[in-house]
């Protein structure tokens, strides 16, 4: 049994669905398993369409990614879901309830559904995202949708993911739009007003629009406002319409290039910080640590100077060791 | 990083009942499981495909309309279909004492009856899923 666990690469290769699933897990908990089975298998990377879906808790983002997936699945594209869910910040369990929202989509032949933990994180997405994004890219999905947990106005993780970024929002929220702050209003390329039958979304989607007037727009893409009553399936097929149409735009004026360059830097960054803390880490170890933040808070010198101090012992370490 | 145990809550059947599930999902959460909810009237294919996709090390049957006897012996037929025999599958609900050999024979590893304790509960989930892997 527990080989089979650890032994998925070859079975993922072939299409396996199991072997998809255990890699997943493997993102989560054995990340370096998953990113040595990456590097080996890069020429498979970079053809799906990533599509992000975020919002408020209750805009009805699961339902509008189920019904949307479904339409796409439809017109026969494979897809990859990724419903991301918060964790509890005290035990670090979770329900994961979004399948609960897409009761015949989970089912379809030509789609894969995974429910992820946030396990902590906070931007709306777990760290494990981003390479569960790439198995599913790998594994040889058309489309990829991650429906983020429920945002307010920071988390704005989705753009570091997605190409094409929906921002739902529904009537009656709050102070309206002005409530969704400019974070999560920017990251848009496409809006979608959604539970559109309900009183107040003619003002909604008018407020969307003369928002979008006032900003500045040096694109040639105009964003789309959609009305959608995901519930009923209705504005579902404009919104895959527009889907498709926004990464026939990110393709043909080359900006998907450049945002997924823009993605690679901020990534590599990211893996080289991480890189270097953990030499850090093992050169110089904890007790150091301990000592100088004691130091720090009993006045005896700033922060800055202890970091300085750090950085000067472990250039020191790297040059005696060569 | 830790692994965490993941839990597939399912009610089979037509019974529209999922407080029991729910109380189930919340207790799970709170020992630190991710548990994946998947509501009311599954069908053990929709079961056993959440399972598989999700990569469940448990999967949790609830069922009050009697019909347990056969539901719950099928998804366990289905997970050997797909090679997936290692999940643990564990039942509840309102099932008759009579009815509890046959479904252990069926490969159901432990039925809960009302009033048994969420402890019970979680403490048999840890000590039956493997964490070595």
């Amino acid at each position: 049994m527990s080989a089979r666990k650890t032994n998925w690469q070859e079975a993922f290769l072939s299409g396996d669905v199991r072997a998809l699933a255990r890699a997943l897990s493997a993102a989560e908990n054995e990340p370096t398993i998953v990113q040595d089975f990456l590097r080996e298998h890069s020429q498979r990377l970079g053809r799906a369409h990533i599509i992000g879906i975020t919002g408020p808790p209750g805009a009805g983002k699961s339902t509008l990614t189920g019904r949307l997936a479904t339409e796409l699945a439809n017109r026969g594209f494979s897809l990859g879901l990724l419903l991301v869910d918060p964790s509890s910040p005290f035990t670090g369990g979770a329900i994961l309830g979004d399948r609960l929202r897409l009761p015949e989509v989970a089912y379809h032949p030509r789609v894969f559904v995974r429910s992820m933990s946030s396990r902590g994180s906070m931007g709306g997405l777990s760290k494990a995202t981003n390479d569960a994004i790439k198995l599913l890219d790998a594994f040889g999905k058309d489309i990829i949708i991650i429906e983020t947990v429920g945002t307010g106005q920071s988390e704005t993780d989705i753009i570091s993911v997605a190409d094409s970024v929906v921002v739902v929002a529904v009537p009656g929220l709050g102070d309206d739009i002005q409530a969704m702050k400019a974070g999560i209003l920017e990251i848009a390329d496409l809006f979608v007003v959604n539970k559109a039958d309900r009183e107040g979304a003619e003002k909604t989607e008018r407020e969307l629009r003369n928002m979008l007037k006032m900003q500045p727009n040096s694109s040639d893409w105009s964003i789309p406002v959609i009305k959608t009553v995901a519930i009923k399936d209705e504005g579902i097929a404009e919104l895959a319409d527009q889907l498709l149409a926004h990464y026939e735009y990110l393709q043909s004026s080359g900006l998907l290039l450049e945002q997924r360059a823009a993605r690679t830097r901020a990534e590599l960054g990211e893996l080289l910080r991480s890189q270097l803390m953990r030499e850090i880490d093992s050169l110089i170890g904890p007790a150091r640590y301990e000592e100088l933040a004691q130091e720090v808070v009993g006045g005896k010198r700033s922060v800055y100077d202890a970091a300085y101090e750090l950085w000067q012992q472990f250039l020191g370490q790297i040059t005696s060791n060569q | 990083m830790e692994r965490k145990i993941r839990v597939l809550v399912a009610k089979p059947g037509l019974d529209g009942h999922d407080r029991g599930a729910k109380v189930i999902a919340r207790a799970l959460r709170d020992a630190g499981m991710e548990v994946i909810y998947t509501g009311l009237r599954q069908t053990p294919e929709q079961i056993v495909t959440a399972a598989i996709q999700e990569d469940v090390d448990v999967i949790g049957l609830s069922c009050l309309s009697g019909a347990h006897n056969h539901l719950f012996p099928r998804v366990v037929e289905l997970l050997k279909e797909q090679q997936a025999e290692d999940i643990l599958v564990i039942g509840g609900g309102v099932i008759p004492d009579t009815d509890i050999p046959g479904l252990k024979e069926a490969g159901i590893k432990e039925i809960f009856t009302p009033g048994t304790s969420m402890q019970d509960v979680i403490a048999f989930v840890e000590a039956n899923v493997s964490k070595e892997d």
